[in-house]
């Protein structure tokens, strides 16, 4: 039986690839998902704002309090080198590339076209396999149009593009006009792989204290619809790459996200939640399921299911819709 | 050869030569001398090498004895060894210099002289402490300026391998020490060159070693001391010449000739100054000027070797014509015939006259004092000693600088007497601390000193407070060497870099006739005229002045440099003056950027570039206009209703012109009156609370931690609420012993310096708009006029009773009136809360002894001090003896009041009879426990002195001197942890062993805050600190265990952020516990790299990842057969990591040695959980077998 599958221009063993999260902080986090049977990682992710947050910080805490008084004209050694900006991730992603077999793929989070591109080639320089971009923007700007937002993310993917000779992947929110003609945009534009779809972690409030709090809640099955929808219209449609990733838990979760035409489904909460021997579990699950049902192989499938392939085109557009709700019944 | 030029100040020309002659180097903070220490340290951890090619090892130790110790020892051993130091620092090594000298050890200690402490402490420059080491047998040589100080420690690093003797290398700390010029560097080489290795041997073979072995370091006896003694003359017979020797190999090496005497004026001069250090630069500027212009028969000598004196080469420097010489020294020996430099001449030519060496007649000596502390020493004095040695009765003995309107020793001086040539630009900037200034003017001088031809000086002058200090900066450049080490005269540039500064002082004072003026000004070019101040709009017309104006917060708020408007003025400055062409300018400028924001990032670097870039386009000239438009009269400086002595005073000194106080208005003992803060009225936040009385829960939480107790709370009659002034605020206030009162928070607004602890600390929200709080930043500026009403109307209701206050809640002890106020210390300061604490709860009847340090400076810094007193007349009494003896100093006032209150107590038994049984027996047995016993105990006193009036005798007369001891005393013991857990311990530790009633308060701040933040034995494992950048490799001593030990010693371990009540608790139960009692308070610091508004939550998270475990250890608790320690937070609830890396000191680590601060997170990390388990078995000891064992023994 034969799961390999192609992602990013990346020939995978199986498509079950472990997304950006804490389990990738480590070496020996990477090098257990590998061993566990992961085709590939997604390394957690660098933030543009913790690179330039972090530096703003520092000099602005090693010269607050200087020069103000004669005994103490400063309150910190002189240290000429500092190792700002990403040097420890990529440092770790020359690490994993030393210690791990599977394709690494670095994963940049960032919004702006300020200096922080430099750092996609620093990780390619670092030896990643592959770029995620994760482009992760609330345009809570009432004068910024849906347009500008698109050609933001346009110009940054163009930008990166230009000085990367890895394949670059975009990790996009679902919340585009039109999705279609994003992904398309995208596409036209180099992107080597779109990755459907970021998560947005709503911030809650903290009714004690009357604080908005930050409050990350990991993904549930149904989360899967989403990307489900989306890659089953995209594929075929578009060159680049698809990955599917929220609210993947098992291996019935992989199989619908290949028969949508995924290449890749990226697994995050359930390792979080049930550790990292899921993974096996899931993919012998998902031998199991092929065995069962006479499929010989992941590239069979992909596919199989996308609106390209079924019967009705239509049940992913307006009238699933009606559908769904006439499927409602209320219980008597 | 051409030789590298380089701009650095004098610490670092000293440090470079001792550094790259030494392998051994000990050292400890002390100002001016500190960064010598620091820059050996950096140099170490960046490899750097000596010139044998090995890194030196440098070492801090607890103090200066022990520096010195180590000094001694690492000489004894072998190695090349040097220190740096000044002022107390080298009263500690002096025994430690007599066994070095003694034991014919060459080393030198490179000093930035300063003054001592007597009447008064003084961080600046002069030649007391040098002067006080004259006897131990050191060789002391005088460097003049920072190309002096380069060379001759180079020299006395030669000269003292060749003669045996240890060298003091001195010059003149903050002149010296702190000025920045542009020298020509001695290479490495150069350095190599001139150290012979054949001396360094031999120096090896003198050195202790087992392989073979002999004793050094005897006891003797009468019989053969002194022969002993005598033994070493020889070495200082030779010295002199091995010193002008190494001054020859020098001048081979660089062609710069120095001598043990240099002589410069008239080759027929008439009349000398003969001095020493930075002076003579100025005196020979003076020199200069005199005998070219006007063509007076002057000169100067400048004494380069002081010990040994040589009088054969003072002989041959002076010139055969000279009829009359000053002396002038830069120390005071009360009592003396005169300082030891006049002595040291007049003996000299006594001696020349007696032996017939001189080929001229004795002149006439007279000796004079200046420039001590720093005093400016200009052109203008030199020229008045000179006239003065024109009279026919020249004055001895004589000061300048002064006016000595008590004992007249001061000479007359013309201030308009200036030398400053027009080959020289002079450039002085007006700016805060916080704004960059000074940072961006050092930038600006590298910048004119190496990339330009010129030659460049700066000299930068700070206000004594450390928030919201101003700083002025004194920039010259020429094309020729700058001697002048005296304040800028005559400026050919002003910058004001503040637009408030123009109310304070005067700052076109010193600008020259059509000089150029630079604003930084909020108001754009068609308004600013008229809202500058008529004296200003005065001066600009009057001297013609071409004035620039520039909104460099609107520039810099644009580039994203929030407050910090350096680089800007820094364009501005280039961009007027012309000292480069601009676009060279420019791209110095940014290059200048590059090397100072580079390894920071590329984020930093790039706001600066825009700021620079935007700069220019915001600069705009203003046409002046032919007549004076404003009205606006400068404020007075102080109330009117302020007492005379700040009103004549001190307000001098806040007005800049402290030079013009007379000897008659400063105390004779360094006494000042209390409570002189609440005069100067610094207006030095943007923004201030504002108490919104519908939101708050009146918890008392803002006002305990603020630091400046500029927040104020009063629950009193509400017939005060019937006449307030227009915008006063009031509420019903809430509890039932406060039923029925009105209730008032006031914020000082003028006080408060906008720390805003007291927001973050607030714990009620406003329910409509749930961003407000009780107490929310507002700007100031809007409400200072009716705040200031609103806040003397506040003061002028009655306090609440103290007798009826529950001091053991916040809400309660809030209420009590501070006596600690409006102090200096850093915006948001962690110590001060604590302090201001104590002042409530036992100022009336405390007495304070205070280590030197942060708590020393902002308690007792001039012009004006904190500690204050109440209504009554009492208050906190405050001293500061020394750093390292506080514990002792805060002992012996135990001892006093102890004595003095059994002596009275005597005296009340002898006279019962005469005074009264039963008043006499109610004194006696007082228990002053509480508020009300002592207020009682009061009003016993007050009529036991009204009986005493009566009573005659001896006995009656003496206690009534002393009636007031029968009253309970509160001793506090307060300082820093470089005291308490570093150069005081042994004291400190002594006092505990002692068990007398004190109450020690350490504000440990887990560094040396006052001298810029270096490692003391509080450091946490892995932070950063100065000689420690590396990061602390060792834990923190744990000072409470080893106080805990004694069993007897109440300690309490508290952190104000994390449980205020704990706080409250720990410190009445110190107080009130009959022994020794050791606080060990947590305070945030500026050097800890934090966001200071948000102190309190660091203070927290301390507490919470079990780095800063709160206890409380009562000895009273195992006579109830309890355990006496009771641990008041609970178990670490989060990693250390999230607490240490939301600090810089710990974060910096993990960008400068990521691989060394992972292996001490985990260290320090182990250590808390093993440190809080340990505790945590402590406190859970069972402390009732022993107790009941005890009982059924008895």
């Amino acid at each position: 039986m034969d799961l390999s599958t192609t992602y990013l221009g990346l020939k995978l063993k199986n498509p079950v690839v472990p997304s950006a999260s804490p389990l990738s902080q480590t070496v020996d986090g990477v090098k257990s998902m590998e061993d566990a049977g992961a085709s590939a990682v997604v390394v957690y992710s660098l933030f543009e704002e913790q690179i330039s947050h972090e530096s703003g910080e520092l000099d602005h805490y090693l010269s607050y309090g200087t020069e103000s008084y004669a005994e103490a004209t400063s309150y910190f050694p002189e240290t000429e080198d500092y190792n700002m900006g990403p040097y420890e991730y990529l440092d770790h992603i020359a690490n994993l590339k030393k210690a791990c077999n599977i394709p690494i793929i670095g994963s940049l989070n960032g919004v702006s076209q300020g200096g922080w591109i430099q750092y996609a080639k620093s990780i390619q320089d670092a030896g990643a396999d592959a770029l995620e971009l994760n482009i992760y923007y609330i345009p809570t700007d009432l004068n910024l149009t849906g347009s500008e937002i698109e050609t933001m993310y346009i110009d940054t993917l163009t930008e990166i593009k230009k000085n990367l000779k890895i394949p670059v992947a975009v990790k996009l929110s679902p919340f585009f006009s039109s999705m279609a003609n994003m992904a398309k945009r995208l596409d036209h534009a180099g992107a080597d792989g779109l990755v459907l779809f970021n998560r947005f972690y709503q911030p809650d409030f903290d009714l004690e204290k009357l604080e908005v709090v930050p409050n990350l809640v990991l993904s549930t099955n149904w989360e899967m619809r989403l990307p489900l929808r989306w890659i089953s219209i995209l594929y075929g449609k578009i060159k680049a790459s698809l990955a599917a990733t929220s609210g993947i838990h098992s291996h019935q979760d992989v199989i619908k996200i290949m028969m949508a035409g995924g290449d890749v489904a990226m697994v995050c909460s359930e390792l979080l939640m049930n550790g990292i021997n899921r993974i096996p579990q899931i993919i012998d699950g998902m031998k199991t399921w092929m065995e069962e049902n006479e499929y010989e192989s992941i590239e069979q499938m992909k596919g199989s299911m996308s609106q390209k392939a079924v019967a009705e085109p239509a049940a992913f557009e307006r009238a699933n819709y009606m559908k769904t709700l006439q499927s409602f019944k209320i219980l008597p | 050869m051409d030789r590298k030029k380089i701009t650095i100040d004098g610490n670092e020309a000293a440090a470079y030569v001792g550094y790259h002659n030494s392998e051994v180097i000990a050292i400890y903070p002390i100002t001016p001398s500190s960064g010598m220490g620091e820059l050996s340290d950096a140099w170490a951890a960046q490899g750097e090498k000596n010139i044998w090619g090995t890194i030196p090892k440098v070492s801090e130790l607890q103090s200066e004895g022990g520096a010195s110790g180590a000094v001694h020892g690492a000489l004894q051993s072998g190695a090349l060894t040097t220190t740096f130091t000044a002022s107390q620092g080298l009263l500690l090594m002096i025994p430690n210099m007599y066994k070095i000298a003694g034991e014919l050890t060459p080393a030198v200690f490179h000093v930035s002289a300063r003054s001592l402490a007597a009447s008064a402490l003084s961080i600046f420059g002069d030649h007391s402490d040098v002067m006080a080491a004259r006897q131990t047998g050191f060789a002391m040589l005088a460097s003049g300026s920072v190309q002096e100080v380069m060379d001759l420690a180079s020299v006395a690093h030669r000269a003292t391998l060749e003669s045996r003797i240890p060298f003091l290398h001195f010059f003149d700390g903050f002149r010296s020490s702190h000025e920045v010029n542009k020298i020509e560097q001695l290479s490495v080489q150069d350095l190599k060159m001139m150290i012979d290795d054949s001396f360094v041997i031999e120096h090896r073979k003198r050195a202790l070693s087992p392989d073979n072995p002999f004793i050094r370091g005897t006891a003797q006896n009468p019989d053969v001391f002194f022969q002993g003694r005598e033994t070493v003359n020889r070495f200082y017979d030779a010295a002199p010449d091995v010193v002008q020797s190494a001054m020859d190999k020098l001048f081979e090496i660089t062609g710069r000739q120095y001598h043990l005497f240099d002589y410069i004026g008239a080759p027929d001069a008439k009349r000398v100054v003969i001095l020493m250090g930075s002076g003579a630069e100025t005196a020979e500027e003076t020199v200069n000027y005199m005998t070219e212009r006007m063509e007076e028969k002057v000169g100067i000598i400048k004494v380069r070797l002081y010990r040994p004196f040589s009088k054969k080469h003072l002989l041959q420097a002076l010139p055969k014509t000279v009829e009359k010489i000053a002396v002038l020294d830069r120390t005071k020996e009360p009592g003396s015939i005169g300082e030891p430099l006049y002595q040291d001449v007049v003996t000299a030519l006594n001696e020349a006259m007696d032996n017939g060496e001189a080929e001229f007649a004795m002149p006439k000596v007279i000796g004079g004092r200046y420039g001590l502390s720093s005093k400016e020493f200009t052109p203008a004095m030199v020229k008045a000693v000179f006239d003065e040695l024109k009279k026919d009765k020249p004055k001895n003995h004589f000061t300048v600088g002064i006016n000595d309107d008590v004992t007249f020793t001061s000479l007359d001086f013309d201030p308009n007497f200036i030398t400053e040539g027009d080959d020289v630009k002079c450039s002085m900037f007006y700016g805060l601390g916080a704004d960059g200034t000074v940072g961006a003017n050092k930038n600006s001088i590298k910048i004119i000193g190496e990339e330009t031809e010129n030659y460049a000086q700066g000299y930068f002058v700070y206000d004594s407070k450390k928030s919201g200090s101003t700083t002025v900066s004194h920039l010259r450049f020429g094309k020729s060497p700058i001697k002048s080490s005296y304040l800028i005269q005559s400026a050919d540039f002003v910058g004001c870099h503040q637009f408030n500064l123009l109310e304070k002082f005067d700052v076109l004072e010193k600008v020259k006739e059509g000089g150029t003026f630079l604003l930084n000004s909020p108001y754009g070019k068609d308004e600013v005229w008229d809202k500058l101040p008529k004296s200003v709009q005065e001066t600009i017309i009057d001297k013609k002045l071409n004035f620039y104006v520039i909104d460099g917060y609107d520039v810099a708020k644009k580039s994203g440099m929030g407050a910090r408007i350096n680089t800007i003025m820094q364009t501005c400055f280039f961009a007027i003056s012309g000292i480069l062409p601009k676009d060279e300018a420019i791209a110095q400028i940014k290059n200048a950027i590059k090397k100072t924001y580079g390894a920071k990032g590329e984020a930093i670097v790039k706001k600066n570039f825009e700021a620079v870039d935007h700069t220019l386009e915001h600069l705009v000239k203003i046409d002046v206009p032919s007549s004076v438009t404003s009205e606006f009269e400068l404020p007075p400086i102080v109330s009117d209703k302020a007492p005379d002595y700040v009103k004549e005073t001190l307000a001098m000194m806040m007005k800049g012109k402290g030079d013009d106080v007379p000897v008659s208005q400063m105390p004779i003992d360094g006494t000042f009156p209390s409570a002189t803060t609440r005069w100067e009225k610094r207006n030095i936040a943007l923004q201030v609370p504002e108490w919104d009385p519908e939101v708050c829960i009146q918890c008392g939480k803002c006002a305990m931690v603020c630091p400046h107790a500029s927040i104020r709370i009063k629950a009193y009659d509400k017939k005060y609420t019937e006449n307030v002034p227009e915008t006063f605020k009031w509420t019903e206030a809430i509890g039932k012993e406060y039923d029925g009162l009105a209730y008032t928070i006031q914020v000082a607004v003028e006080d408060c310096t906008g720390c805003e602890l007291c927001v973050e600390v607030c714990p009620a929200k406003n329910k409509r708009e749930t961003g407000l709080k009780a107490i929310n930043m507002v700007p100031q500026i809007p409400l200072r006029e009716k705040e200031r009403v609103n806040y003397d109307y506040f003061l002028d209701i009655p306090e609440f009773d103290r007798t009826q206050i529950k001091v053991n809640t916040i809400k309660g002890s809030q209420l009590l009136e501070p006596l600690f106020e409006y102090s200096g210390a850093c915006s948001g300061c962690g110590e001060t809360p604590y302090v201001k604490l104590v002042s409530q709860l036992f100022g009336d009847r405390a007495i304070i002894a205070n280590a030197t340090g942060c708590s020393s400076i902002y308690g007792g810094n001039l012009p004006t001090t904190p500690w204050a007193k109440n209504k009554e007349g009492r208050g906190p009494a405050w001293s500061n003896s020394l750093f390292e003896d506080n514990a002792e100093f805060g002992f012996g006032m135990r001892l006093s009041i102890d004595k003095q209150n059994e002596y009275a107590k005597e005296l009340l038994v002898s006279l019962k009879d005469k005074i009264g049984v039963q008043l006499v027996e109610s004194i006696l047995a007082a228990e002053q426990k509480s508020e009300a016993d002592i207020y009682e105990q009061r009003e016993r006193v007050t009529e036991l002195k009204s009986i005493l009036e009566k009573i005659e005798g001896d006995e009656a007369t003496n206690l009534k001197a002393i009636a007031d001891y029968l009253v309970k005393k509160s001793v506090w013991i307060m300082g820093g942890d470089g005291w308490a857990y570093d150069i005081g311990y042994g004291g400190l530790d002594h006092v505990l062993a002692q068990g007398k009633n004190v109450n020690i308060l350490v504000l440990d701040t887990e560094v040396y805050s006052n001298t810029g933040g270096q490692m003391s034995k509080a450091t946490g494992l892995g932070a950063v600190a100065k000689f420690a950048a590396a990061g602390k490799p060792t834990g923190k001593k744990d000072l409470g265990m080893m106080a805990m030990s004694y069993g007897n010693v109440y300690v309490a371990q508290i952190a104000m952020g994390s449980n205020d009540t704990q706080t409250l608790r720990a410190i009445l139960e110190a107080e009130a516990y009959d022994g020794p009692s050791l606080i060990i308070a947590y305070s945030h610091c500026i050097a800890h790299g934090i966001n200071m508004a948000k102190g309190m939550d660091q203070q927290k998270l301390a507490v919470d990842s079990g780095y800063w475990p709160l206890y409380r250890y009562n000895p009273e608790n195992i006579k109830e057969g309890k355990n006496p320690l009771k641990l008041d937070s609970k178990p670490p609830k989060i990693k250390l990591e999230d607490y240490i890396y939301t600090e810089t000191r710990y974060k910096m680590l993990t960008k400068s040695h990521p691989a060394i601060a992972k292996e001490l997170l985990k260290a320090a990390q182990e250590t808390v959980v093993k440190k809080w388990k340990l505790y945590e078995q402590m406190a859970n000891f069972d402390y009732s077998i022993a107790a009941k064992e005890k009982d059924e023994a008895n």
